[in-house]
């Protein structure tokens, strides 16, 4: 593939996603098929063919509003792109009927999109009309979005890498290895500001650089999409709905590194996730994007996909390493860190799954344009999910620095059923409760340290009043609990005594030095464990014992 | 599964990387468990020790050693799902199912199989379909928004008859 096969793509590509024919596009992850978007896609399909009729019928990924699902988009040329909700199969017929005349029908109808600016390319121009029904941007789910991440995600086909070549991809690979050095990409990344989406927040350039500076032969990079975190979906959406835009930002950044291979590791619990990547490295083979002399130039690049097996610990990174050489994956020390002594012994660097999306958009639209989005040392946006007890649950992109409030309240709309919410979880077990009295804590690495939780992995499981947080503390033990892998004693043995503490304290039993034992055993843990996991599995319970105290003393021996 | 089978599994896998955990998840995806005459076999083939293997379909949640029952019904155990109700799903799931027997272990962990082997019962970490919590798994199918009423239905599809399953 040269410089005119990638032009050549792109307008077959555009052929595709804007046609000179009707197109309805039916949202299909992993959440719109479990929603029933699979029956609507069937019963359009069946109602298309029956009428004999003129237009396109296409899957595409996510756009992230999970709670108005199934979701249909319509597009008719000149007309913009309407976005249908809450569709069932009998709602088939109405809507191939109308998108036949010209029309879209209104009582489905969520919003419209008259342009959308997939950044690393020229803008989609759907058109206009139809302004009755409502912008996009004056949804109140979208409004405080940002799409960077998630940019195409509902919009291509996320089977037909075609659609992809049509939103700019690729390009920025193009201009990686045709007009850059890799040490120039490493600059641009690092004047990005970028942060690892993993959960540490470790600023990736840096990282990037200690694997290059390595001198060995072999060099590995790896993909972590191992999603580990309960609650959290980012990485499966990323990977179900643009998954062209992961090998991307992996191509990009073995040039920048000098990898010739890589991995992505990915939880078994996904197997859609497993299908569609496995189809995007099969046809960006086909089209000279993975192998060897990518571009005609000297860069070539292996990638192989690996299957988790179901172990939360394997998502910690030489865990990981260890599950993929197929052993049981028990974390180690570190140093040496994988960048020195990785997979297989040799250098490797590891990033998650939304780190590497970053990555196409920095190289095209430059580190500076990134490191202008989010807030101080915290550049560019998170996906976050947002899920339990709120309203508007999905999928949500803003900028890093966004305050809490804004997620639960405003795209989230509050509690359910006019209830009080009492605190959200972040950050998964390592991460802790926060009370709603610090809901305009800016959503970053930092502050959110400093409020007892952390960003980890973007997870945001909301909590109202019906929720008891002795409960809460006392599920992400158990759950840290049974995920230890049990090499070192602190995790192993701290957790179980603190899981038997809160069973007494939940079963009324405890007493106030059962309380100071709990936190005492949460220092000691946190100090001498092994591996993240044992050092964050009490932030749960010292936060809930910090913010909610009232709910653990309710409980105590003769405090009714 | 023949030989041939699993000569063909062990095939696919030319690159080293995620071949033993990929070939033993494929083998628990079509046998449904981990029989021994097949880690055998694949210990002798892949050349590491048995107990090697055995540790690994140990470590990993997603092998199992003893066969399942012929659907898998699996309830999310994951924050989203616990928070929205799950606990609950899990207890009308044994009352409907008959597998009352209170043997669950202090994590909250069971794997729990109907007499005539037609329903297994067991625990997720997380689908990543959070924001249909709480959710269900019927073999590959996941159910979300479920409430205790709507499970007899679904179960149903699957071949539940209350006469035959429900415990007393
Ligand atoms: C117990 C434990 C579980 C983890 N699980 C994940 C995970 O599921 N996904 C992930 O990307 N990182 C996970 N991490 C973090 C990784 O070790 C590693 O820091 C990360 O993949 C680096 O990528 P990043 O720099 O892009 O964030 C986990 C860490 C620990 C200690
Ligand atoms: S918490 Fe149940 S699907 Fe994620």
């Amino acid at each position: 593939m040269d410089l005119d096969a990638l032009k050549a793509a792109r307008q077959k590509g555009l052929q595709k996603l804007l046609p000179d024919r009707p197109r309805v596009a039916v949202g299909l992850a992993t959440c719109g098929i479990a929603a029933g978007g699979d029956r609507v896609y069937a019963a359009l399909e069946a109602a298309i063919r029956d009428r004999g009729l003129d237009m396109e019928l296409a899957k595409v990924g996510c756009i992230g509003y999970c709670r108005e699902e199934p979701l249909v988009n319509i597009q008719i040329p000149g007309k913009p792109c309407v976005i249908l909700h809450r569709v069932t199969e009998a709602d088939a017929e109405e809507i191939v009927r109308a998108v036949a005349a010209g029309d879209v029908p209104r009582r489905l109808a969520l919003c419209r999109v008259e342009t959308w600016d997939p950044l690393v390319g020229e803008k989609l121009d759907f058109g206009t009309g139809f302004d009755d029904i409502p912008a996009y941007a004056d949804i109140p789910y979208f409004a405080p979005q940002r799409k960077i991440v998630l940019r195409d995600a509902g919009f291509i086909n996320p089977e037909d890498i075609d659609e992809y070549f049509a939103v700019g991809g690729y390009r920025a690979l193009y201009k990686a290895l045709t007009e850059m050095t890799p040490e120039a990409v490493i600059d641009e990344v690092i004047a990005s500001g970028l942060r690892g989406r993993g959960g540490a927040g470790f600023p990736t350039g840096t990282k990037w650089n200690f694997t290059k500076v390595e001198k060995s032969l072999r060099k590995y990079i790896i993909c972590n999409a191992d999603e580990g975190d309960p609650g959290a979906y980012m990485n499966r959406n990323e990977m179900e709905s643009d998954p062209h835009m992961i090998l991307e930002g992996m191509l990009i950044g073995a040039y920048a590194i000098g990898a010739r291979e890589g991995i992505i590791y990915v939880r078994a619990e996904y197997p859609l996730a497993i299908a569609r990547l496995t189809r995007a490295m099969e046809e960006a083979r086909a089209h000279g994007l993975l192998g060897k002399n990518i571009f005609g130039t000297d860069f070539s690049f292996e990638l192989t996909l690996a299957e988790g097996a179901g172990a939360f610990v394997c998502g910690e990174e030489t865990a990981l390493i260890a599950s993929i050489e197929g052993k049981t994956g028990r974390p180690r020390p570190r140093p040496p860190f994988p960048a020195q002594k990785g997979l297989w012994g040799m250098p490797t660097n590891i990033n998650n799954v939304e780190t590497w999306t970053n990555i196409p958009v920095i190289i095209s639209r430059g580190g500076d344009w990134f490191a202008g989005i989010g807030a101080e040392k915290n550049t560019g946006t998170k996906v976050y999910s947002l899920v339990g007890e709120v309203q508007r649950v999905g999928l949500v992109e803003v900028p890093l620095g966004t305050p809490i409030r804004t997620l639960v309240y405003d795209v989230g709309n509050g509690g359910i059923d006019g209830r009080d919410i009492k605190a959200v979880q972040t950050g998964g077990p390592s991460g802790g409760c926060i009370p709603a009295s610090l809901f305009d804590t800016p959503m970053d690495y930092e502050h959110l340290t400093a409020v007892g939780s952390i960003m980890g992995s973007g997870g945001v499981v909301v909590m109202d009043e019906t929720t008891s947080m002795v409960d809460t503390a006392r599920f992400f033990i158990g759950f840290t609990h049974e995920e230890s892998c049990g090499k070192c004693a602190p995790c192993r043995e701290g957790l179980k005594h603190m899981l038997m503490i809160l069973d007494k304290i939940l079963s009324g039993k405890a007493t106030r030095e059962n309380l100071d034992l709990l936190e005492e055993l949460s220092g000691t843990i946190k100090k001498t464990s092994l591996c993240g996991l044992g050092q964050t599995a009490p932030n749960p319970v010292l936060t809930t014992l910090k913010y909610f105290r009232n709910e653990y003393d309710a409980t105590l021996k003769g405090a009714k | 599964m023949d030989t041939a089978r699993l000569n063909e599994i062990v095939e696919r896998y030319p690159a080293p990387a995620g071949k033993i955990l990929g070939i033993l998840e494929q083998v628990q995806r079509e046998v449904g468990y981990l029989p021994k005459d097949i880690l055998q076999f694949l210990a002798k083939r892949l050349e590491v020790s048995l107990s090697e293997l055995y540790s690994l379909a140990t470590f990993y949640s997603f092998f199992t050693l003893a066969p399942l029952g012929e659907h898998v019904v699996t309830v999310c155990m994951g924050t989203a799902c616990h928070v929205k109700g799950a606990p609950e799903l899990v207890a009308t799931l044994k009352r409907l199912l008959g597998v009352e027997v209170d043997e669950v272990t202090r994590d909250g962990k069971f794997l729990l199989t109907t007499e005539d082997n037609h329903f297994s019962l067991t625990s997720a970490r997380c689908f990543g379909a959070c924001s249909m919590a709480p959710v269900l798994r019927v073999d590959n199918k996941i159910f979300g928004y479920i409430t205790p009423d709507r499970i007899p239905a679904i179960l149903e599809q699957f071949g539940w008859k209350e006469s035959q399953h429900r415990g007393s």
